[in-house]
């Protein structure tokens, strides 16, 4: 590229289309405003020119920084116009003209600033949500004058050691299931049966339950039978004979609940005094051929089927 | 179903304004009706049968709550009466110390925004960087896009918390500024003497 060709450059931006040459002389005379002309768009142009090349033409290069850097630096102080070589070309009249003006403008922010302090003014007691609201300052608490003995003194009520709380209360003792066992056991080789009330009736509430744990735990082993003629009325505790154990004969199944029965509520706690575990249906057939009392087999039996 | 207080309880327009009530609870910032019919699902007209509704409920003097119209849109605040307790408890990190040049500034953006710091500080005579800033930081004034053309400056406008905080229920509300400032003809009248008296 020959330095004159940079001149020719051929541009087509939109403020002008031709040679570079005759844009820096139509800017140089002030026909066209820099700040129209695009200048990265010749620089693209430049260096679409320089790709055809196959060799960089150095010459050419710097001649072309030298014009668009002036360029650009005219653009630039086209840029930021120069306010008071504006000001002072103006006539007297001109000038206070404009300063009436901008002071007029002026006093009327001001005017506007006032009215803006004296609507928050108006609006103080408005309060909203804003976000999450930073928390106001606590005012500090102040204490009143405070004797050092006094102190001393509450300090000291507090320094005791407190008393030792007792639990002796909260102890249950357990007696030892086994002991009852042995005590049902013998009773049952003195006695064929009796009642588990009148047995237990001298002992504490706790020597009770572990009586009646005894209880359920020779009902488990089947050694004995037990029966209750109704909710809440005595047990009868009598010797199983060793057939107890044997499942009944299909033939022999309980019947099944009585609709009469079934219309009565039945007290959860007697069902649970009437069951022991282990207690099915099969065993009132087994009652009744050992001649126990039982004035209401079939509702026994209701019960019975019920809780299984 | 046939009941009446079954058909109260199911008036279509009682269940909008209470998911209505719901949502300005919720928020932190003025409900436009718009954004209200959009989230209840519902739409403009109900949504302001509901607002109407609901505005009846929370009129000051009635209820610590108070519906108001602020910022383009619905939000509640705190009855007037509480406002000391709510002093005791709250700040007003937004308001609180604002210079003199901040309240200039921000009526210049009030006004004439979006402007830019060059414009306000053109009107101002003084530079305005660290009031625009200082107005930016407490969110009542923020960026709005660049002045058109070479070195575009940022522009700034008035923020919705702007209104809110000022109890504005838009820009409109501002007095106009034609009402302000009424003395700057004699002010033009006292430059234009001296200026004579110059070329003279």
């Amino acid at each position: 590229m020959h330095p004159t060709a940079v001149r020719e450059l051929e541009l087509d931006l939109d403020a002008f289309e031709g040679p570079f040459d005759l844009l820096l002389t139509l800017l140089l005379k002030e026909a066209i405003e820099p700040r129209e002309v695009d200048v990265a768009a010749i620089v693209l142009a430049f260096i679409e020119r320089l790709a055809e090349r196959d060799e960089v033409d150095l010459e050419s290069c710097g001649e072309f920084l030298v014009l668009i850097s002036a360029l650009l630096e005219l653009k630039a102080r086209s840029l930021f116009p120069d306010e008071a070589a504006e000001l002072d070309a103006l006539e007297p009249e001109e000038a206070a003209e404009e300063l009436a003006r901008r002071l007029a403008e002026y006093r009327r922010m001001k005017e506007a600033a006032a009215w803006l302090v004296q609507r928050l003014a108006s609006e103080h007691d408005r309060w909203f949500r804003l976000g999450p609201a930073p928390l106001a300052p606590r005012a500090e608490r102040r204490l009143a004058a405070q004797d050092a003995s006094a102190l001393a003194v509450a300090l000291r009520g507090l320094a005791v050691l407190p008393p030792n709380v007792s639990l002796s209360h909260m102890a249950l003792r357990f007696p030892p299931v086994s002991q009852f066992l042995e005590r049902f056991r013998s009773l049952l080789s003195r006695r064929r049966r009796f009642d588990f009330e009148a047995e237990v009736g001298g002992f504490s509430r706790v020597e009770q339950a572990v009586a009646f744990l005894a209880l359920l735990e020779l009902r488990k082993s089947g050694e004995i039978a037990l029966s209750q003629a109704a909710p809440f009325a005595p047990i009868r505790v009598s010797r199983a004979s060793r057939s107890w154990a044997a499942p009944a004969p299909a033939g022999r199944s309980p019947a099944p609940p009585a609709p009469a029965a079934a219309d009565e509520p039945m007290p959860s706690g007697a069902v649970q005094r009437t069951v022991p575990s282990g207690l099915d249906s099969s065993a009132t057939p087994q009652e009744h051929e050992e001649g126990l009392e039982h004035p209401e087999p079939e509702r026994i039996l209701t019960w019975t089927a019920r809780s299984a | 179903m046939d009941s009446p207080l079954r058909l109260i309880a199911s008036n279509p327009v009682d269940r909008l304004a209470r998911t209505v009530e719901a949502l300005l609870v919720v928020a932190s910032v003025p409900l436009s009706v718009g954004e209200l019919a959009e989230a209840a699902d519902d739409d403009h007209e109900r949504v302001e049968t509901a607002l109407a509704l609901l505005h009846e409920r929370y009129v000051e003097g009635r209820s610590g709550i108070v519906l108001e119209r602020v910022a383009g849109g619905y939000a509640f605040r705190a009855s007037r009466d509480a406002a000391d307790a709510c002093a005791r408890l709250f700040e007003r990190p937004v308001e609180r110390g604002l210079s003199q040049a901040a309240l200039e500034t921000l009526a210049i953006v009030a006004y004439l925004g979006p402007c830019s710091r060059p414009e306000i500080a053109g009107i101002r005579g003084v530079a305005a960087d660290s009031a625009v800033a200082s107005l930016v930081e407490r969110g009542l004034i923020a960026e709005a896009g660049r002045e058109l053309g070479p070195g575009g400056a940022v522009r700034y406008r008035t923020t919705p918390l702007f209104e809110r905080v000022f109890g504005l229920e838009s820009l409109a509300a501002l007095p106009r500024l034609d009402d302000l400032g009424a003395d700057a003809g004699e002010l033009r009248q006292r430059l234009l003497e001296v200026a004579s008296a110059r070329a003279s």
